[in-house]
């Protein structure tokens, strides 16, 4: 059994069923421990069932068997809106379209990933800007998302989930839209946060990119083989 | 430690939340995203708040004008006559005590009876001898008139005193002359106590009339009081019964005069409650107050359907952005509440606009016809209320629609 307790994630015998006709395996006795600053990332041929583990370790999605614990709190237990107060506080997302609001400054981009949590507005410009300055992006503040290049607007996603320290950043094919110099420069990145103590889990199915991680594991089938 | 966790559970984890402020924040954000579309959206509401607010001023504006006086004049008169009998045979009456009766119903002001007496060619003369050389004798009609006459056609006295109800019981012979009678005659003070004759009968001028609001043909005629006419002249019933009422009473009352008058014969009468402005007016405005205020209505539903149209359209544009904010903490509760406020927010913009509008137009109409404009104060305060209830409904569908997107497929949508 892994341990529920230090691990940032750990999952036990987790299994995904989507009820289609036929029904679809999507993971299936999935045994995983994720440790705090670990690099990771999870490879596998389109349809292996990546993107399902990522959004059920992401508590955007709830297994169908199996136990899913993060931080040591068994989230089968949780209500709907416990999980998405987890979401909301310990968890960063990155997506491979990066989901930036169109009609939003790259500075209010940011700032949104403090709005459902109560927090009062004092401060919040200043979190942003550090988190913009993080990605090296504080010149781009006041810019329209689509005035900056793909590599630029999946940085600015990557500020928005460093808002607020999570304690995971998850990032589903962060560098499918981009070509392979701006993807070495948003890997760079992520070197950078997991040196400074980041939990990060990336999917992709591009082993030159999975290549720069620090460990592997490989998705076949909705199956789990870790590579190293 | 077991008992508290089975028991009513306190959350292991902080729950997330929404500041007002962030939420009016989001939602003004979102509409602001599209701003002609938002203008176009929020047309809809302003045509029908407009119009329903300028129908509403415009009938309290009218309304008040029917007020005026001229108008109030005639709404409060009644007259009175016989019917003049269809084969000539018998001539029908009135009572003498027809003044009295009225005045017991129920708003009636004043009434008075006033009857043209027939003096057999007599003239009017007020020099005791007769000269040649200038006209001393003039034929003036004879008007006999119950001393309340006086208050039911408004007559004002320029000198003197009207005769009242003792003059008229013992038969005085005293008369009331008319402005135009008394420049004709040349009397114009009654403080010498002047005379004059009608035919030989000698009567002490009391009174002479300024001005009349009913009955303008009294000012060139000798009025003489109902008894005296009676006893010196054998008139037989009074010609005409004159009533003032309240205003709002006239229809009232004519409808009851005859059973009041003639219990015995109510065909007998003509009530006049002359053709009153106020009620041709009315139904003209009622016509167009309904084709305005359905008009306004009808917008209303289009401007409804039209929020929701866009507030729908939006939702599902918007597909990405729903699963991005339920990532990053939103519940379903804040997708719906922002959504709610966006097309709430649509309507009541709307309202606002539609009740200024409205007011303008009330404004400028009224400065056209020369009408003081009226508004019920309510009128533009409910109206932004009333839009912002039509945006809320009209959201409440999309909003719900957006409540039922799993964050999962809406973050596969591309943004
Ligand atoms: N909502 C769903 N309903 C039914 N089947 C699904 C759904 N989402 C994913 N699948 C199926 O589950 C399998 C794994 O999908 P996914 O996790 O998206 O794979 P990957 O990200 O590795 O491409 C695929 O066969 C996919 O077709
Ligand atoms: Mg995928």
């Amino acid at each position: 059994m892994p341990d529920a307790s230090h691990a940032v994630v750990a999952l036990e015998g987790v299994g995904r069923v989507y009820p289609t006709d036929p029904p679809v395996n999507a993971l299936v006795d999935v045994d995983l421990s994720i440790a705090a600053g670990d690099w990771m990332a999870v490879e596998g041929p389109s349809g292996s069932g990546k993107s399902t583990l990522l959004n059920v370790v992401g508590c955007l999605d709830s297994p169908t068997s199996g136990t899913y614990w993060f931080e040591g709190i068994d989230v089968s237990d949780l209500t709907d809106r416990e999980r998405t107060g987890l979401r909301s506080r310990r968890i960063g997302f990155v997506f491979q379209s990066f989901h930036l609001l169109r009609y939003r400054t790259v500075l209010e981009n940011v700032m949104m990933a403090e709005v459902y949590r109560r927090h009062s507005r004092g401060g919040r410009k200043e979190r942003a800007l550090a988190a913009l300055d993080r990605v090296g992006l504080t010149p781009r503040s006041d810019f329209l998302p689509m005035h900056l290049s793909g590599g630029e607007q999946q940085r600015v996603a990557i500020a928005r989930a460093l808002l607020g320290s999570p304690g995971l950043l998850l990032a589903d094919e962060p560098t499918g839209n981009l070509d392979s110099a701006t993807s070495a420069r948003i890997l760079d990145l992520f070197d950078g946060l997991h040196g400074e103590g980041l939990t990060i889990v990336m999917i992709t199915h591009d082993p030159e990119v999975a290549r720069r991680a620090h460990r592997r594991i490989h998705l076949r089938d909705g199956r789990l083989e870790e590579v190293r | 430690m077991k008992l508290l966790r089975s028991g009513r559970r306190t959350s292991k984890v902080p729950l997330s939340g929404i500041t007002p402020v962030d939420l009016a924040d989001e939602a003004s954000a979102g509409l602001f995203a599209r701003p002609g579309r938002m203008v176009l959206t929020v047309s809809g509401t302003v045509i029908g708040i407009a119009a329903l607010v300028a129908t509403l001023g415009l009938a309290r504006t009218t309304g008040n004008r029917i007020l005026g006086r001229f108008d109030e004049l005639a709404a409060t008169e009644i007259i009175i006559t016989t019917k003049a009998a269809g084969d000539g045979s018998t001539q029908e009456w009135l009572p003498w005590d027809a003044p009295a009766r009225m005045e017991r119903l129920n708003g009636v002001v004043a009434a008075g009876d006033l009857t043209y007496v027939d003096t057999n060619g007599a003239l009017i003369s007020t020099s005791p001898i007769s000269d040649p050389s200038h006209q001393t004798e003039f034929d003036l009609p004879v008007q006999a008139a119950s001393p309340d006459l006086f208050r039911a056609v408004r007559a004002k006295l320029s000198t003197g005193r009207f005769f009242d109800r003792g003059n008229s019981l013992r038969a005085d012979r005293v008369a009331v002359l008319g402005s135009g009678a008394a420049l004709r005659l040349g009397i114009t003070t009654v403080n010498q106590m002047p005379a004059l004759r009608i035919g030989d009968d000698l009567f002490l001028i009391v009174g002479i009339l300024d001005s009349v609001g009913r009955f303008p043909d009294l000012m060139g005629a000798i009025i003489i009081p109902e008894g005296t006419a009676r006893a010196d002249y054998q008139i037989a019933s009074p010609e005409t019964v004159v009533v003032e009422t309240q205003i709002g009473a006239a229809s009232l009352v004519a409808k009851q005069a005859p059973l009041a008058l003639r219990p015995d014969n109510i065909a007998a009468l003509k009530v006049a409650s002359p053709p009153e402005p106020k009620r041709v007016r009315d139904a003209v405005a009622n016509d167009l107050n309904a084709l305005f205020l359905l008009l306004g209505g009808v917008s209303l539903v289009v401007g409804a359907i039209g929020i929701a149209n866009v507030t729908l359209v939006s939702v599902i544009e918007r597909t990405s952005e729903i699963g991005l904010r339920r990532a990053i903490g939103a519940t379903r509760f804040h997708i719906a509440l922002q959504f709610l406020l966006e097309s709430t927010a649509m309507g009541l913009l709307g309202g606002i606009i539609g009740a200024s509008l409205g007011s303008v137009v009330v404004v400028g109409v009224s400065a056209l016809r020369g009408w003081t404009p009226v508004l019920d104060p309510l009128t533009p305060l409910l109206a932004p209320v009333g839009g912002a209830v039509i945006g809320l409904l009209s959201g409440t569908y999309p909003a719900w629609r957006a409540t039922r997107m799993e964050p999962v497929a809406a973050l596969r949508t591309q943004g």
